[in-house]
Parts: C-alpha cells; sequence; structure tokens
C-alpha cells in the first residue's frame, strides 16, 4: 500500500517537473532576429489608411500602434478585444451611442515626441472623415461614426449616429495605424512613403522589391516586449523561392499562408523543426454574374449556375490542393452569426442532394431558354486559390451541359474588367480582417450602395433586409435578420455563389514561438510577442 | 462512269504488279530511312503526334477536363497510365488532347508566320529600292527581340487565348522567314525567265507568286519546319508563364504550370510527361526538318 503510494506521489512529481519544464520553456526569450517572407514584389505603399492589401500590413504593421486590437494570444476571437494604446476596453454609454477611451501617457513616437490623444484623433479623422485628396479604403466602416473628439490629451470619445454591433470590431481593424499630428498636418501623403509610428519595432531600411529591416524600439510601452532584437521582411512573390528559403533556414516563417503542398513539402523535410498553424480563413471568392448581361439578368439561370456546384464534395477535395476548405454562406463560418449546415442547405448551391439539384438546374435553364449556354468565366491570374477555383466551377457546370471558357488576366485588368461590367461572369474575392458580419457582408449589397459590389443589380429588397440586420442590437434577432438577408442574396435572388472559405496555412520553424494564427492574414502581425527559442 | 481499279490491281505503267508511281515512292522512302535514320525517328515522332491530335477522342480513354476527386495525384498505373494530376484529370488523356492544342498553334503559327514571310521577303525582293530598304529596317526592329519575348509583349496586349497566342508567335516569325527568303530572292530575281515574264508584261503579283515564290520553297520548307517547333516551345513557354491558352483546355505548357513547381517532389508525373511530351515533339521536328534539309539542298543530297 505504502509503496503503490510512493509510486504515485513520485509519478506526480515527475509529472509536476516535466510540467515545470515546459512551462520553463515557454518563458519569452529575448534578442536574435526575425527573417519573415512577404509574399509581394513590394507594398504599394506604407499608408495603411489607403491600402487593403497584406503586402502593407506585413511590410509596416510593427512599426505602428493601433487604439484596439484582438488579443495576439488569442487571434482566432471573433468578439473578444484588447486594449493597445487605450488603458481599458471601454463600455457604450449614451444607449450605445458614445465609446470614450481612456490612452495611455507612457508612449512615445519613435522620433522621441510623446503621443496623445491630438495624434489619436487625427488619425481616426484621416480613416473615418478622410479630407478631399487623400484615401481611406475602409471609411464605409465607420458610417456609424458621426464624430470623434479629444476632450483631453490621454481621452478619445467616439459619438455614434445609432448604436452598432458593428463599431468595435472596425475600431479593432488592423490597418488603423496611429500618425503623428503634426506630420500629417505638413503632408497628408507623408505616411504613403515613410515610416514613423509608436510599434514594436523602429525602422532601419527598406528596399524597394527587397526587404524591410527593423530594430527594437527600447521604448515600447508593453513592457519586456518586443523580444526580437530585430526583424527582417523579405519580399518575394514566387512560393517556390519562400519554400526554399524555410527549408534552408534563410527565412523562419510566411505568415499570409502557403498551399497545402507548401506545407507537406516543409513538413516531409524539416520533420519537428517545423510546426504548422491552420486556421478557417476571413477570406473567399465570391462567383458574381453579370445582371447587366444576357441571359444573367434571369434569375433562373443565376439559380442554375448555384445548383450545380456540388460545394460539400468539392470543398474537401479542393482542400488537398488548394487554400479553401471550409462551406460556408455569406458570414464566416463558425460566427455567431453564420448559417449553420442545416441552414445552409436550404439554399441553392447547398442542397445535400447534388443529382437533384442539377436536375433542378436543367430545368431552370431550359425554361429559360439557355440550354448549352456558353459564356466566359474571368478570373484573377493568381494561383491560389482563384484559378483552381475557376477550374473547379468550369468542371461543375459542364456536368449541367454549360460550356465555359476561362478568361485569366492579371490583377489591374480583373479589377478593370468588374468595375467597368466588362464580364459575364466573374470570380471575385472578399477578403476581410476581423471577424464582422455585419459589415463583413455590405460585399452583397448593390453597387449603389457598396461600391465594391460587381454584379451590377438594383435591389431595394436587399437594402432593406441588409439595414434591418444592421441596426438590430439584439444577437438573437440580428441572426434572424442575418438569415433573410443572406438567403435573399443566395436563394432568392442568386446574386452570386460562394465558394468555400479560404483556409490559412502557416508553416514555420519551430524554434519562433508566441505567434498565434487568426482568421486574417491582416491581424497580429506587429510581432511584439514572438520570440525566438534558439 | 468512273472506273476505280480494286485495290492491289496492277495499273498503267507496272512491270510486277506494283505501280510505277508506288514502286517511286516506297524507293523514296526506303532511301530517306536509309539515308536519314534520325529524320526518320523525328518523322516517326511528328506522326505518332499528329495520329494523337487527329484521334484524341478515340485514343484518350477519359475526358480530359473532367475533375475526378476520387482519383487526385494518383501515380501511374493501369487504370490511369500517366497518373492523374492534381485535379484527378488523366494525364495520358490531357497529353493526348495536348497534342492539338501544340499541332493548331504550332502549324498555324508556322504557315501564317512563314507565309506571309514568304511573300514579304520575295516581294522586298523583287522591288528593292526604298521599300527593300524600308521593309527591311522594319524586320532588323522585329528582329532585336528575341521571340518569346516579342510574343510576350504582344498576348500581355491583346490577351491570352488561342487565336491570340497563334498571332503572338506568328509576328516574331514573319521577321525571321522574311529575311532568309529574301536572300534566296535576291538571287532569282536576276535569273532571265524573271526578265522574261517582265518583258512579257506580268504583273508583279504573278511574277512574284507564280515565278519567284516557287524557286524560294526549298530553303522555306526547311525554315517552316523549324518554325513548327519554335511555335510549339513558344506556345508551351507561354500557357507556362500563364499567357497561353487557359484552363482547363489540355495543353502541355499548361500541364507543366500546374505541375512543375508545386508537386514536383510529392507527384513528379504531373510535370514530367508534359515536359518530355514538349520535349519529344521539338525533337522530333527538328530532325525531321534537318533531314528535309539534307534532303532538299542538293550540295548535301549525295553526301
Amino acid at each position: 500500500m505504502y509503496v503503490r503510494t510512493a509510486l504515485w506521489a513520485a509519478g506526480l512529481g515527475l509529472a509536476a517537473a516535466i510540467a515545470a519544464g515546459t512551462a520553463g520553456a515557454e518563458t519569452p526569450k529575448r534578442g536574435g532576429t526575425l527573417t519573415y517572407m512577404i509574399p509581394a514584389d513590394s507594398a504599394p505603399s506604407f499608408d495603411g489608411h489607403r491600402e487593403t492589401t497584406y503586402a502593407t500590413v506585413h511590410t509596416a504593421a510593427p512599426y505602428y500602434s493601433v487604439l484596439i486590437r484582438v488579443p495576439p494570444d488569442n487571434p482566432a476571437s471573433t468578439t473578444e478585444f484588447v486594449c493597445d494604446l487605450c488603458t481599458e476596453v471601454p463600455k457604450p454609454t449614451d444607449n450605445g451611442k458614445t465609446y470614450t477611451f481612456k490612452l495611455r501617457t507612457d508612449v512615445k513616437f519613435h522620433d522621441g515626441s510623446k503621443l496623445t490623444a491630438q495624434d489619436v484623433l487625427a488619425s481616426w479623422n484621416k480613416i473615418a472623415f478622410p479630407k478631399p485628396g487623400t484615401t481611406s479604403a475602409r471609411v464605409s466602416y465607420y458610417a456609424m461614426v458621426e464624430k470623434i473628439e479629444a476632450p483631453d490629451d490621454a481621452t478619445i470619445v467616439f459619438r455614434l449616429k445609432y448604436p452598432s454591433t458593428a463599431f468595435m470590431p472596425a475600431v479593432a481593424d488592423p490597418f488603423t495605424w496611429i500618425y503623428k499630428k503634426e506630420l500629417l498636418e505638413k503632408d497628408p501623403h507623408w505616411y504613403e512613403k515613410n515610416i514613423m509610428g509608436s510599434g514594436p519595432f523602429k525602422l532601419v531600411s527598406f528596399d524597394i522589391g527587397q526587404s524591410i529591416k527593423g530594430e527594437r524600439n527600447p521604448d515600447y510601452y508593453h513592457k519586456g516586449q518586443p523580444y526580437l532584437d530585430g526583424i527582417v521582411g523579405i519580399f518575394a512573390s514566387k512560393q517556390a523561392v519562400r519554400v526554399d528559403a524555410i527549408r534552408a533556414d534563410r527565412a523562419t516563417v510566411e505568415f499570409r499562408g502557403m498551399p497545402p503542398s507548401g506545407r507537406d513539402q516543409l513538413v516531409k523535410e524539416l520533420g519537428k523543426e517545423l510546426t504548422v498553424q491552420e486556421s478557417d480563413w476571413n477570406c473567399g471568392n465570391i462567383i458574381t454574374p453579370n445582371h447587366k448581361k444576357k441571359p444573367f439578368d434571369d434569375v433562373r439561370v443565376r439559380r442554375a449556375l448555384a445548383l450545380a456546384v456540388d460545394q460539400w464534395t468539392g470543398a474537401p477535395a479542393l482542400s488537398k490542393v488548394a487554400i479553401v476548405r471550409t462551406v460556408g454562406g455569406i458570414v464566416f463560418p463558425g460566427s455567431p452569426l453564420a448559417a449553420n449546415k442545416e441552414e445552409l442547405q436550404q439554399m441553392a448551391g447547398y442542397w445535400p442532394d447534388i443529382e437533384k439539384a442539377r436536375a433542378e438546374a436543367k430545368r431552370l435553364l431550359k425554361e429559360a431558354g439557355a440550354e448549352n449556354l456558353k459564356f466566359v468565366l474571368t478570373n484573377r491570374n493568381v494561383d491560389q486559390p482563384y484559378k483552381f477555383v475557376g477550374t473547379w466551377l468550369i468542371g461543375e457546370w459542364k456536368k449541367i451541359g454549360l460550356n465555359v471558357e476561362q478568361k485569366v488576366v492579371p490583377t489591374g485588368p480583373w479589377f478593370q474588367a468588374m468595375r467597368t461590367g466588362d464580364f459575364d461572369v466573374v470570380v471575385d474575392a472578399n477578403c476581410q480582417s476581423v471577424v464582422n458580419p455585419v459589415l463583413d457582408t455590405g460585399k452583397y449589397l448593390p453597387q449603389e450602395v457598396y461600391p465594391e459590389s460587381y454584379g451590377g443589380y438594383v435591389d431595394p429588397k436587399s437594402v432593406e433586409l441588409y439595414n434591418k440586420m444592421l441596426y438590430e442590437t439584439d444577437p438573437a434577432a440580428q441572426r434572424v435578420a442575418m438569415r433573410a438577408y443572406e438567403k435573399h442574396t443566395l436563394d432568392t435572388m442568386a446574386h452570386a455563389i460562394v465558394a468555400p472559405y479560404w483556409f490559412r496555412i502557416v508553416p514555420y520553424r519551430s524554434y519562433m514561438k508566441g505567434w498565434k494564427i487568426s482568421p486574417s492574414h491582416y491581424l497580429n502581425q506587429d510581432l511584439a510577442n514572438i520570440w525566438l527559442d534558439k | 462512269m468512273t472506273v476505280i481499279a480494286p485495290t492491289g490491281a496492277a495499273g498503267a505503267g507496272s512491270i510486277d504488279g506494283e505501280p510505277e508511281l508506288q514502286r517511286s515512292l516506297r524507293r523514296s522512302v526506303l532511301h530517306f530511312i536509309r539515308r536519314q535514320p534520325l529524320g526518320t525517328i523525328g518523322l516517326a515522332i511528328v506522326i505518332v503526334m499528329f495520329g494523337a491530335g487527329l484521334f484524341a477522342p478515340w485514343i484518350a480513354p477519359y475526358d480530359p477536363e473532367e475533375n475526378d476527386f476520387n482519383a487526385m495525384m494518383q501515380a501511374p498505373s493501369w487504370v490511369h497510365l500517366l497518373g492523374t494530376d492534381q485535379l484527378g484529370r488523366d494525364i495520358f488523356s490531357r497529353l493526348v488532347f495536348g497534342a492539338r492544342t501544340a499541332l493548331i498553334v504550332g502549324f498555324s503559327a508556322a504557315f501564317m508566320g512563314g507565309g506571309l514571310g514568304l511573300v514579304l521577303g520575295v516581294s522586298s525582293a523583287y522591288f528593292g529600292g526604298w521599300f527593300d530598304l524600308v521593309f527591311q529596317r522594319v524586320l532588323d526592329v522585329l528582329m532585336a527581340f528575341p521571340l518569346i519575348i516579342l510574343a510576350l509583349a504582344v498576348v500581355s496586349v491583346l490577351g491570352a487565348g488561342v487565336q491570340n497566342v497563334i498571332l503572338a508567335i506568328t509576328i516574331p516569325l514573319i521577321p525571321r522567314c522574311g529575311r532568309v527568303v529574301r536572300a534566296s530572292a535576291l538571287a532569282v530575281r536576276e535569273v532571265p525567265y524573271v526578265d522574261a515574264a517582265r518583258a512579257l508584261g506580268f504583273g508583279h503579283a504573278r511574277i512574284v507568286l507564280r515565278h519567284m515564290v516557287p524557286n524560294v520553297v526549298a530553303p522555306f520548307l526547311i525554315l517552316l519546319s523549324a518554325f513548327v517547333g519554335q511555335a510549339i516551345l513558344a506556345e508551351a513557354s507561354l500557357s507556362y508563364l500563364g499567357l497561353g491558352v487557359q484552363e482547363p483546355v489540355p495543353a502541355w505548357g499548361l500541364m507543366l504550370q500546374g505541375g512543375a513547381e508545386e508537386y514536383a517532389t510529392t507527384a513528379p508525373w504531373i510535370a514530367v510527361f508534359p515536359g518530355l511530351a514538349i520535349m519529344l515533339a521539338v525533337l522530333g521536328i527538328s530532325l525531321f526538318g534537318d533531314a528535309l534539309r539534307d534532303a532538299i539542298d542538293p550540295k548535301l543530297r549525295d553526301r
């Protein structure tokens, strides 16, 4: 009996020692330089307020601060936000119409000057109310904001026109970098070509198309961070180059995401030296028929296009070769406002019985006089996942007798085709950062309301359903309203087909610690919490 | 009423039951095989390629564009002779149908580029003077660009697709043919029968097309065979760069592009077989072209 007890005690002691040892190993270490790959030729500009691409975020985010953000140690959360420059995440007052942020007073810009509420105010006014001649890419996110005030140097107040559940996620947008007021006043375009923030790293050098280098900011306000002495971002648009760089340990990581083949290749060759984090991605391809062109002005034809696609078989198969995986509706799968499988299966494009769906598709085409329809699918000249998705869809449509030619064009002409309506059906994309379904689903509104909606339809009912959902503050009622808007968009009017959501795969050298994957390649990229276990 | 002799029946001029023409052809073929073994191999490859292209629907065991998610990236086996690609499509079937694309683009571009180059080259030599001077400078400009660079420029302006690819490859081939043909035509221009035709009052078009062009056909045919190979290679290169024909159309360069980078280690057959097909096609056409030159050129014929 005593022996057994002693053995248990010894076992427990050993387990505790192992646990303690493991915990000790996870204590961040200071020092080292992180080299990471940026899958782009360069950033179009350094101004996060103006740009919408990861190339800008991965290049410049480590040099800036934001007001609030997703938790760096739990960036997958779709509802939780933490302070960066503020001291406490505010609760709304004035019936949900006022948010008061108290700011830290120990924050310095990289030039040594103090960051105050005046800088935050100037930056947020540039984001929410851009002056003529300046561009704010996400100005529509802040349509609910009436005005922003800075009553003192440590307080910033947002006053809203109406209460909105979309406000806080919009404030946590990772592009909302805080700039220095003085520099903005001298030249509102200064930040397009220069970097000067208050983030965890200070800029050392930038070589166009080559690399960007930063060093640790010793005055960083999150004490102890950053853990790294320096960072080097290397631009490389070719996947093979990036995979080779990680394989040869010339780089540690690429944060955007790799296709399964890149992951498999690295896992096979590096084994335990490689760690992989994966996540559903708040990005997806939207297949948009041009409602201004016949026969796509006919809802029967659009429904037939949706009904022909076997999402439930296609998604898991494509996930083996492309960066897509999860079947979803207009809302990011897994978020509280998203449709569940049963709800999806009620809509065109998600029927569980694909043979029945395709029979219905053929019937609709016949009824619309569009049997053996021929058309061109305009697609972007990007392999992952655009061309995979396009080729898959053509195969699906062929099964109902459609003859589709794929026209692949570079990014510029692709945007041009969508903006001018010069397409039959286009593979569009909807990539968002913080999961904020209320705003993310604006993409499905008519173009007169949402300029980046390219279907060319006029649909007052859609706007009415969206607004009902937008102004609803009760989560349960908002979910019901979202279902009505989604069913109208994807089923009743079949304005678009939502292809399987992207799937983010980030393989990296196992000695890199402290970084957590998020549902967006825009999030959690200031690199302050990364450390090297070398 | 037309009477057709039964197959194998003795025709006019036969001595031992075999028509004279048939016997002569057989002798020529045997002579070619004996004297040009490499050219014969090239010819065989070209014939196989033609056969594959012409009879693709009967040869290919699967629809080349049909995705089969139950057979993704399968290694070569009896079910899929050359394996399957990342979307489960049968690689053998895509190669067979891809021969069509290669032949259509290769021959169309070669014949159009060669044909235009032939007429313009002969005309340049015939007219001489300012026309020749200006035309040759234009050719100089066009020839300053490597074939693939000029084709890339044309495709980037016109966009991808089979027709545009044919046009993009045709344009750089025109000066290459025109320059060589002009050199031969300059010699022909001075021969008496051209002067005689001119003296008889024949029009320029008749002199160029009926009296000069047939006399530069030998170098033209040799060029043409080389152009077909170059055009096939250019089409594959453009498709590999994503500027040629587009998925799901089966094309060798496109197949290579889809597989070479991502699956080189995990499923090498996706890239290896289209690569082999391109290599064999270009090799075959080059070998045949060389042999043709040797057979046609009187200086080389009796070596």
